[in-house]
């Protein structure tokens, strides 16, 4: 193909005005699927991206660009970046997965890191991911504990694995220490959208849903459930991706914090000596990139240390959210005593455990 | 004091220099408001409308301004011509949305078979699924009496939130993967693929499609008597009766029409730049076409002129946002005084500024 050839033209031209000055700072460049300023998911890749510049300092150069749609203008974006001489590029969501593997055809040299992904299609393609669903094993212990009306909600995102994961692990861990819990969810479709994520919160709120976890990127659910407190609610919240610690100590009385900064050095460092190489990372507690936020004085002292011991056995190794018995919704045998599931198995995790209600939109 | 007086008929002077004077004075308020923001206002203005067209990196940037330019003026030549009747087809959105999804399906429906017959297939029921889904708000108009504008606009909710979100998590999801939303890529099974005709030009079969579109609207609107009618009926509607237009049999040719073109746009972006049917698969095309529409003019040559500097603003948009680590929210809000300056200067179009006392009729 002729664009190639031209790319690959352009390519060959960085690449030797590259070469003619070695101290050039290493570019990184940043796709973000919503404004920096989402307080959550985005926001938090940029203090990731931030925390880059404070290690390295004058040694690199970042850029980004924000609010950049899962679509067709995604593979755009990165081109441009790629074009501009970016020498890793982090694409932080899901949904960019195959523009990234194309733009990665057309530059071999520049590397990319995919988040949330599974595909890796060129070598100079790594992806990255975190166990969110260690995180809401925890939150699901707390939420078990609060709520009186037995009604815990969940905000999915979209009804792929990273979101059953999450209702999943929120739900066994909840029924582990209130057997009458029941989990009512909802499906945003969208990872950030304030208007949607309000609404389902405060419809959950009206259904009698008292402790709600959300997998949606705005803090918009906090400020509903904040609302409905100041009306003589009683609704806690879980700060999502990031700590969300403007509504502390109610509603939000913990939260699941994604800490990408300490991947993000170490592969701008990779780059900087050359040791990048593709590789598939999923870490969570135990790796630092999956925090659990402040958990505030309204969560009463034993139900807090229940749940920090629950975070040290992670953080250990020492247990794993999904571990048998554990039946899938139908009744059939998930998981036999003490057995845990692979990773593969998590990654393509398609079904409901025993319990929960309703089913997954397909 | 200074007073509106209505033009006895539009100014075609105002009518010619107001897409001109809005992007005149969009290029300065937007330079304040980059200004503001703490940038070099003459840098963002390069990234935004230089660099595309001419910059280092336009051999690429160029494909990419057909490549957005392409939907936009297949969409607004279509609505142009409702808009010229008085007929608001808004609901464009939602024809993109539902000529991409019949059309995907179509062509999917024969995977993996490598017959050549699976993309005309798909271009046929692109169009024909946009068609539809116009004729509901077409017909509800012609026989209730019910509002167009409404109609097509809260339809477009409806393709997005129900059809779109359940294609793409469920009827039409790639049932190799394990269960993440979205077809199969499209652009990668060659049956289905709309490529490049000519590499490096970012010009796909969408492209080729506006072009005829534009050629055969402006042809129509010049040179035959449909487009005579439905210039007459946004002139005047009561002349247009007495002239022997049927109100009716127009409503459902402009709103058919546009909305064919629609999908037919949804189906060409589906099985080319985008690749596949996702969730984000709506991008708000069907919408920019409006604005595009108007500022063209809606004269099909006009569209092409406003499609393609609004693609400018696209792509020099990100350009910018990336170069100058502008927020994306000030490109958006760059756009949108487009739009705004259009419509308040076009107030020049139709009225003149009276300075003085009225005399009170």
């Amino acid at each position: 193909m002729k664009l190639r050839t031209l790319l690959a033209g352009a390519m060959a031209l960085g690449l030797a005005t590259g070469a003619q000055a070695q101290d050039d700072p290493v570019k990184v460049g940043f796709i973000y699927v919503g404004p920096v300023g989402d307080g959550g998911w985005t926001y938090q890749h940029d203090q990731g991206r931030l925390a880059v510049e404070e290690e390295f300092g004058d040694k690199v150069e970042t850029v980004y660009q924000e609010s950049v749609p899962e679509g067709a203008d995604a593979e755009r974006a990165i081109t441009q970046m790629a074009l501009q001489g970016a020498d890793i590029i982090f694409t932080t969501s899901f949904g960019f997965m195959e523009a990234t593997n194309a733009v990665a055809a057309k530059f071999p040299d520049v590397k990319f890191e995919h988040a949330t992904g599974f595909m890796r299609e060129h070598p100079n393609v790594s992806t990255y991911d975190a166990r969110f669903y260690e995180g809401r094993a925890v939150l699901g212990t707390i939420a078990g504990h609060l709520t009186e009306t037995n009604k815990i909600g969940y905000i999915g995102s979209f009804p792929i694995p990273e979101n059953i994961q999450g209702i999943n692990a929120a739900y066994l861990h909840a029924r582990k220490v209130n057997p009458e819990v029941e989990m009512v969810v909802t499906w945003a479709y969208t990872w950030f959208d304030p208007a949607k994520e309000a609404d389902a919160a405060r419809a959950m709120i009206d259904q009698g849903v008292d402790v709600i976890l959300q997998h949606t990127d705005s803090t918009a659910p906090q400020a509903a459930a904040q609302e409905a407190n100041e009306n003589g609610g009683r609704v806690f919240t879980f700060g999502q991706a990031s700590d969300m610690e403007a509504f502390k100590p109610l509603p939000r009385v913990a939260s699941i914090i994604d800490n990408w900064a300490p991947y993000y050095i170490e592969r701008v460092g990779a780059v900087m000596d050359g040791t990048w190489e593709q590789q598939a990372t999923w870490a969570g507690i135990a790796g630092g990139e999956v925090e659990i936020g402040e958990i505030t004085d309204a969560v009463p002292a034993d139900v807090k240390a229940e749940a920090e011991e629950l975070i040290a056995a992670m953080a250990d190794g020492n247990y794993h959210p999904f571990t048998g018995p554990i039946n899938k919704q139908d009744g059939s045998v998930w998981l036999e005593e003490g057995e845990t599931p692979d990773d593969g198995e998590l990654a393509s995790m398609d079904f409901y455990v025993e319990g929960i209600s309703g089913g997954i939109p397909n | 004091m200074i007073r509106l007086e209505r033009r006895p008929t539009p100014s075609r002077f105002w009518s010619a220099a107001a897409p001109i004077l809005a992007v005149a004075l969009t290029l300065v308020v937007g330079a304040l408001m980059f200004a503001a923001l703490g940038k070099d206002p003459f840098e963002a203005l390069r990234a935004i409308f230089w660099d595309p067209v001419f910059g280092e990196f336009a051999f690429y940037f160029r494909g990419q301004l057909l490549v957005k330019a392409g939907p936009l003026i297949l969409i607004a030549v279509g609505l142009a011509l409702g808009f010229r009747a008085g007929i608001w087809n808004i609901g464009a959105e939602g024809q993109y949305i539902v000529g991409a999804l019949a059309g995907a399906a179509a062509g999917l429906a024969f995977y993996p078979s490598d017959s050549w017959l699976i993309f005309p297939l798909m271009v046929a029921c692109g169009a024909l699924g946009g068609f539809l889904w116009a004729m509901i708000p077409a017909l509800l108009k012609v026989t209730l009496g019910v509002n167009e504008i409404l109609v097509s606009l809260m339809l477009v909710y409806v393709a997005e939130r129900s059809l779109l979100a359940s294609a793409a998590v469920g009827w039409l999801r790639n049932p190799d993967t394990v269960g993440f939303p979205g077809s199969r890529n499209l652009s990668r099974w060659e049956a289905s693929a709309n490529p490049e005709l000519i590499a490096g030009t970012g010009a796909h079969w969408g492209v080729a499609a506006a072009l005829i579109a534009v050629i055969f609207a402006h042809v129509l609107l010049t040179r035959h008597l449909t487009g005579f009618h439905i210039r007459l009926t946004g002139a005047a509607p009561r002349a247009a009766r007495f002239a022997g237009v049927v109100p009716g049999r127009l409503v459902i040719f402009c709103m058919g029409f546009s909305g064919a073109l629609a999908g037919l746009a949804g189906l060409f972006e589906a099985t080319g730049p985008a690749g596949q049917i996702s969730i984000d698969f709506a991008s708000g095309y069907g919408f920019t076409a409006i604005i595009v529409a108007f500022l063209g003019r809606l004269n099909p040559l006009g569209i092409v002129a406003a499609g393609l500097l609004m693609a400018v603003t696209y792509v020099g948009g990100d350009n910018a946002a990336t170069n100058l680590g502008l927020p994306a929210a000030a490109i958006s809000a760059f756009q949108g005084m487009l739009l705004f300056f259009l419509l308040a200067v076009d107030v020049l179009t139709n009225f003149r500024l009276r300075a003085g006392k009225g005399v009170t009729a």
